[in-house]
């Protein structure tokens, strides 16, 4: 999606950086100003010898302008140079940066990943050593016998003309004790040994969920199979799987897939294809086609190979706006660590549940097409008085749709405030470091 | 002040050790071992000075503290604690309770006694 079709807004930008006029320019490379004019609005693509005629004239590498940088990528590094709070990062030209060098700006993108990554290990070990029950529990054992032990053995070394009976009863005390002590010790550094041991123990659950859920392409054939409900399956696969470690991670993962397959006996997927080659991926038609409800389509969807119902994304959340489930989408950027932005149709749902929302939305920052975004909430749990939420806010994300959608202007939504350029902003929760729309 | 001393501690080994050194100190000592009727074994025995051990099975040894320090006949009596944590969370949760000396484990014979001795006052 971020390829060629927006290669005319970058034309715009290097022309405009560059200081060349439309006409200018298009006379220097031989066209139209009008025609360079739909051109530089996405309005024809580009692409061949003329390409190569533009670049030559602004005087930029035609990749700059053919590839332009990957949205990902350039949030990426607006969120690395968010997070080290750096002052005389040259934001304004971060998607030259990505453009220009994307494989330096990949490696510091890692970089910065894998140092969040690091720093939550950090932070999870910390909080282990000083929450630990059992650690507390083992050094509380040893130090109660190590004063046992250190007591007893002045009594017998200070005291002087100790009874014989009272010897023999300290000596075997010590004896107890010491034994005991042994068994402490080697049962701390047993525990020690195996404590952090691999990194399923520092990776959250829905991290390792996320990997796995990944590694399969969202999508599962041997929970397709359109016979009886059969909970074996899900069982079956959860055993072959190396990906998750932690027994919350496996829960978590139990309980995605038993509600895939349940969604695949009410949708299966032959004629799901069938309906989306007549009618297209319009998940209301498609859950009304089926006499499902909305989020269950949404899923569906979400997990059907990208050849049958193209690139889609999928956030979850529940009450409380925490993503549950985060299916990744190439123009649309969510982190995790830094917050979400309550724009989002995602977070809409939650206000009036059941209510669809279909919005075509862009997150802002240059170089990002719009996305459509299909989002409901549903409750999940019976409603009672006073009760809390119980609420799974779902947004499914589809490249931008042709047709009657268009008529909608994209609605500008963020990505996570600290990394977000929107100026006139009401939810905006703290400063942002971009300085464009200021 | 009379001279009896109720260790309450779970660790018997411990509660054999402090009770020889005490009673060759001059002390009468009792000793209990378990939270949940600590405050019944204080009003049993009447003693003149309480060592308290914090992580006792039954009852935290703050919550006795606090419960012998609301007693009309006990809450002016000296406590010295006993544990095996030295955070400052926890000397600061002991003086909040009322404590009147406090010792981290492992400690020595003579740290006991010094303590018992200077809590009995001169």
């Amino acid at each position: 999606m971020t390829g060629s079709s927006i290669a005319g807004s970058r034309i715009r930008d290097r022309r405009q950086l560059a200081g060349i006029r439309q006409t200018d320019l298009a006379r220097e490379v031989g066209i139209s100003a009008s025609y360079l004019n739909l051109i530089e609005h996405n309005r024809r693509r580009i692409g061949g010898k003329l390409l190569l005629r533009i670049a030559g004239v602004l005087d930029v590498d035609p990749s700059v302008i053919s590839e332009g940088a990957e949205a990902t990528l350039v949030a990426g590094l607006r969120e690395a140079a968010g997070d080290q709070e750096s002052r005389g990062v040259e934001l304004d030209s971060v998607e030259e940066f990505a453009g220009r060098f994307p494989g330096w700006a990949q490696l510091l993108t890692d970089t910065h990943r894998r140092n969040v990554e690091l720093e939550r290990s950090v932070e999870s070990l910390t909080d282990r050593l000083a929450h630990d029950p059992h650690l507390a529990e083992s050094l509380h054992e040893v130090l109660s016998v190590v004063t046992a032990i250190r007591s007893t053995a002045s009594i017998l070394a200070d005291t002087r003309s100790l009874e014989a009976e009272w010897q023999a009863r300290f000596h075997r005390n010590i004896n107890e004790d010491s034994q005991r002590l042994a068994e402490g010790a080697e049962s701390l550094v047993r525990y020690l040994d195996a404590a952090p041991g691999t990194e399923a123990d520092i990776k959250s659950p829905q991290d390792e969920v996320d990997a796995f859920l990944d590694a399969h392409g969202y999508h599962f054939p041997s929970l397709e199979a359109p016979d009886d409900k059969d909970e074996d399956r899900v069982d079956q696969l959860l055993a072959k799987d190396r990906l998750l470690k932690s027994a919350p991670a496996l829960k978590i993962a139990h309980d995605i897939l038993n509600r895939y397959q349940a969604d695949a006996g009410r949708v299966p997927l032959k004629p799901l294809i069938s309906a989306i080659a007549v009618s297209g991926v319009d998940p209301a038609e498609l859950a009304m086609h089926f006499g499902v409800d909305l989020p269950c389509m949404l899923r569906r969807l979400a997990m059907l190979p990208s050849e049958a119902a193209g690139p889609t994304g999928l956030l979850v959340c529940d009450a409380s706006g925490t993503l549950i489930m985060h299916k990744p989408f190439d123009d649309f950027a969510v982190s995790r660590m830094a917050g979400a932005c309550p724009a989002w149709p995602l977070f809409r749902a939650l206000a009036q549940p059941q209510i669809p929302f279909c919005l075509r939305i862009r997150q802002a920052g240059r170089a990002v097409e719009p996305v459509t975004a299909v989002a409901v909430a549903e409750p999940v749990a019976a409603a009672r008085y006073n009760s809390a939420p119980i609420l799974r806010s779902y947004m499914l994300l589809m490249p931008d749709r042709q047709g009657h959608d268009r008529a909608q202007e994209p609605e500008e939504v963020g990505t996570s405030c600290r990394i977000c350029p929107r100026g006139d902003c009401a939810a905006r929760r703290e400063p942002s470091i971009t300085q464009d729309g200021f | 002040m009379g001279n009896t001393v109720l260790l309450i501690e779970d660790e018997p080994n411990i509660i054999e050790a402090i009770s020889f050194i005490l009673a060759r100190d001059g002390w009468q000592v009792k000793t209990h071992s378990n939270g949940h009727d600590a405050i019944r074994a204080v009003r049993e025995h009447d003693p003149d000075l309480i060592i308290l051990d914090v992580m006792l099975p039954g009852k935290s040894g703050y919550e006795i503290l606090e419960q012998i320090r609301a007693d009309p006949d006990y809450g002016e009596i000296s406590v010295l604690m006993l544990t095996a944590r030295g955070q400052v969370k926890d000397r600061e949760m002991a003086e909040r309770a009322g404590v009147s000396r406090y010792m981290t484990k492992p400690f020595s014979n003579a740290d006991v006694l010094h303590a018992v001795r200077a809590l009995a006052g001169p």
